[in-house]
């Protein structure tokens, strides 16, 4: 059933009317029409759809926009300040050369925000540990990890 | 689906490039290419390549498609080489019907031999008819004309004139001459180079757009219910029940066994797609094996008649000295995001927006499903999520275009789930290879004969209509009688070893599964075997496994990848519980040269560690471009190897997720190294599918010297 609702989606609270029970990932796709966020899995099991709640990475594809209403929601598109300057980590991204098809892409942008807002000095083993829950099948991997380190000292 | 081999051109026709300038010999000046790319030839019209734009920017057209290869930065850098322009000035567009050349299929590592080569020789055409053209405008000899940075005047000064002024309007008309000089490649300031993708800045910013992010207005979404199994049929379904549920539905399409639910909103479809399922029922026949345990069995049980692949000298079949049979299991694509299309029917034409690797064999497929003139159907390729190989992209394509038939004037997105890519895409098919071999008292390999067991490795459209998934559930269901593309089982099935007397057979086997190419084709499984054999006979023969493979090569630039690997590796220290595995091939035995070593630690747990590369790919064009294609590649592959098998339980796959198929995580990921070994002189060779089976051979040989247990079926874990 159609409600209203409000969501706080990168700085700006917007008013929806729609079934509250759809996955935040769809609203902020197809309402909001923010590409970042991609649908892989709808199970949280692959990473393709993080954003920031309150700061931290989570998969939204399950969490409905019901719940999603208490949180302060980041997407990939709102993680630099404004949209002429990028975040440390988008540089270095693009700098390592991260991607094939980035596909995921999004997704390991979010984890390595979240990570590095915790902890912004991470050792091998924690940027391993900080993007385990995000998939990639082109092999990227390893220019992954070495983008958010190189975002890491450059923080 | 076969690729023509370059060989076969060579007899052809043989293409003189105009270059002897002050008394150096050509091969001095220009990149090695003796023949018109097959591409030029069939498009010979420089206008098929290229657009001059109003702001003097060019357009290159290519048939081919992004799979994240980079394909679309290496071909502007190609063409900005040629023409003399930076790089922002040179757009490059994909793969569309009626819009690009027709160049197949993107695969193969075909892309830079291919496309890339047309593109270098149609700009280098569009240069000569540019200079001509200036030279008359400007009334200056074509010597005294200077092309840079897209601007062009008479070296003794005066106004400069851009593309766009020279042409007044036109296009470049003309066909590419046979022989046409090609830019020094003194000359070169970004061909080779580690030129970066502008669609990495675009991907960062969530400003590329895939397929899966195109949004009409208008536009709803569809969802398809799949059987229960591949052969079921459609008993009943209850529309009334799905409507009392979700009464936002707007269609619910069936055309015999193909059912399909359409609404406003995706998550309205995606509910209705639930209750669909849930009231559908089904028949559920049986596969014809009940697991993914009993294969290898099922398969050699199958009736099969051998096809010799090569022979050479006289097999002595009594002296076999050692033997092995290998195996590799189902695999999936399994692209991160599931496949997805949009189609629209709208005053009797189709559109179709699709991440296939062939916007045409597709078009010409949907055109036999639906059953309409091909000319009716437009189909644009985009971008989508990566795999490299024959994935739902083609059959996501088809349930859109049967979909949007029914509901004309709206644009029709169909998302596959996460179930349905995992369960319904075409898998990579599982392998049997058994390999016996002599060594004589030199610990030299005399005798050797392999044979291979394999389903078909591409079923792709190819413009046959019953490749597309749907095409097997419409009313008139379309079966394909073929065997698809059985060549791509035998790739690398001969090895490059120098070994005088060799037989290579190959069986066909009809699976239980939906199967095709997937990257590399056969060359995973048979290269995999080869390496893995060539160790055991290094170990007989009490030999290193560098020095056992320089010992049976004779071509010197893979002699340099085995020996570049070894410099790599030299300083690498292993301790007990710990290994260190090499392999190597040549692509296609035609292509890329390459050398892969792992290194891996058994104790407590399996753990790979860290992976080195050497890699041989002719001319290259983007360095980073072929160092990202082969770091992945390793990656991927070593995912295949250690982790991945898709499983069946005899109705239907239980692979159906990242919980039941996982893959590759973090924690698990080596480390990886990779050296480029450039050949300027040497024709551009695809690097995309090079390292698939050298990696996978290299960790089970590492894991052997760490613990003394030799692997030989797939996977590890």
């Amino acid at each position: 059933m159609k409600e209203s609702v409000v969501l706080k989606v990168n700085g700006k609270s917007h008013t929806l009317t729609i079934d509250t029970d759809t996955p935040l990932l769809y609203v902020l796709r197809n309402q909001l029409e923010l590409n970042g966020p991609k649908y892989g899995c709808g199970l949280q099991q692959c990473g393709a759809c993080m954003v920031l709640l309150d700061g931290k990475a989570q998969p939204s594809c399950m969490i409905t926009a019901k719940s999603a209403k208490v949180h302060v929601i980041t997407t990939l598109e709102g993680i630099s300040e404004d949209e002429s300057s990028i975040h440390p980590v988008q540089e270095a991204f693009v700098t390592e050369q991260a991607a094939q098809c980035g596909y995921c892409l999004n997704g390991m942008v979010i984890s390595a925000v979240s990570l590095l807002n915790e902890n912004p000095n991470p050792g091998d083993k924690e940027v391993r540990e900080g993007l385990q829950r995000n998939l990639c099948r082109c092999g990227t991997h390893s220019r992954i990890i070495k983008a958010v380190k190189r975002a890491a000292a450059r923080q | 689906m076969k690729s023509t081999r370059r060989d076969f051109l060579k007899l052809s026709g043989c293409l003189t490039i105009g270059f002897s300038i002050g008394g150096i010999s050509p091969e001095h000046f220009s990149p090695l290419i003796n023949e018109l790319p097959e591409s030029i030839k069939r498009y010979p019209n420089i206008n098929s390549w290229i657009e001059v734009l109003a702001n003097g920017h060019v357009r290159i057209f290519t048939g081919k498609a992004e799979l994240g290869q980079g394909i679309r930065t290496a071909i502007a850098q190609v063409a900005a080489e040629e023409l003399d322009l930076e790089m922002d000035n040179v757009e490059v567009m994909l793969a569309e019907t009626e819009r690009t050349p027709n160049e197949g299929y993107t695969v193969g590592s075909g892309s830079i031999e291919q496309s890339a080569m047309a593109v270098r020789f149609a700009s280098a055409a569009a240069r000569m008819k540019l200079t001509e053209l200036a030279s008359k405008k400007l009334n200056v000899p074509v010597e005294e004309i200077i092309i840079t940075n897209g601007k062009v005047y008479a070296n003794n000064g005066g106004n400069s004139l851009t593309f766009a002024d020279l042409l007044e309007g036109k296009q470049i008309s003309g066909n590419v001459p046979p022989t046409v000089a090609l830019k020094p490649r003194q000359k070169y300031k970004l061909v080779g180079k580690a030129v970066p993708r502008d669609d990495i800045k675009a991907m960062v910013r969530a400003e590329h757009v895939y397929v899966q992010d195109l949004r009409f207005p208008g536009m709803v979404h569809a969802r398809v219910i799949r059987p229960p199994s591949y052969g079921a049929a459609l008993k009943k379904f209850d529309e009334q029940y799905v409507k009392k549920r979700v009464p936002a539905l707007l269609k619910t399409v069936r055309n015999g066994n193909f059912l399909a639910v359409i609404a406003a909103d995706e998550h309205d479809a995606i509910r209705a797609q639930k209750s669909m399922a849930f009231s559908a029922v089904w028949s559920s026949p049986k596969m014809i094996t009940d697991s993914e345990k009993n294969i290898k069995e099922f398969i050699k049980k199958q009736p099969s008649q051998p096809e010799r692949v090569h022979e050479t000298g006289k097999l002595s079949v009594e002296s076999f000295t050692h033997t092995a049979q290998y195996y590799k299991p189902y695999i999936i694509h399994g692209s991160i995001g599931p496949s997805c299309s949009v189609a629209l029917w709208d005053k009797e034409k189709l559109h179709v927006w699709t991440h296939t690797q062939g916007v045409y064999p597709l078009r010409e497929a949907i055109a036999g499903l639906l059953r309409i003139p091909e000319e009716n159907i437009h189909v644009k390729g985009i971008p989508g999520s990566g795999c490299y190989g024959h994935n739902g992209a083609d059959d996501v394509s088809a349930d859109a275009a049967l979909i949007a038939m029914q509901f004309p004037g709206r644009h029709v997105r169909v998302q596959w789930s996460r179930e349905e890519e995992h369960a319904w895409e075409p898998y990579g098919s599982a392998m049997i290879m058994e390999a016996a071999a002599t060594l004589d008292g030199a610990g030299k390999i005399i005798n050797w004969k392999y044979d291979l067991w394999s389903d078909t490795h591409s079923t792709r459209p190819g413009g046959k209509a019953e490749n597309l998934l749907a095409a097997r559930y419409i009313e008139n269901p379309l079966t394909s009688g073929d065997k698809g593309y059985s060549g791509g089982a035998v790739r690398n099935s001969q090895p490059y070893y120098t070994i005088p007397n060799q037989q290579i057979n190959s069986n066909f086997f009809k699976g239980p599964l939906r199967v095709s190419a997937l990257r590399s084709l056969g060359a995973y499984a048979n290269i995999f075997a080869v390496e893995s054999f060539m160790d055991e006979l290094a170990e007989k023969a009490g030999k290193d496994p560098f020095e056992f493979r320089l010992m049976h090569l004779d071509d010197e630039r893979a002699k340099a990848v085995v020996i570049k690997l070894r410099e790599m590796t030299k300083d690498q220290q292993t301790s007990p519980g710990t290994g260190l595995g090499i392999a190597f091939s040549r692509y296609k035995n035609s292509a890329a040269y390459c050398a892969v070593a792992a290194l891996v630690e058994t104790s407590p747990d399996l753990r790979l560690i860290k992976m080195w590369s050497a890699i041989d790919a002719g001319e290259v064009i983007n360095i980073d471009g072929i160092k990202n294609q082969t770091e992945g590649g390793m990656i991927q592959s070593a995912s295949w190897t250690i982790k991945e098998q898709v499983k069946f339980d005899g109705k239907r796959i239980t692979s159906a997720d990242w919980g039941t198929y996982p893959i590759f995580r973090f924690i698990e990921t080596p480390e990886v190294e990779v050296e480029v070994l450039n050949r300027p002189d040497e024709e551009a060779l695809g690097a995309g599918e090079a390292a698939q089976g050298p990696a996978s051979a290299a960790i089970v040989n590492a894991i052997y010297k760490a613990n003394g247990k030799r692997v030989r079926d797939l996977p590890v874990m």
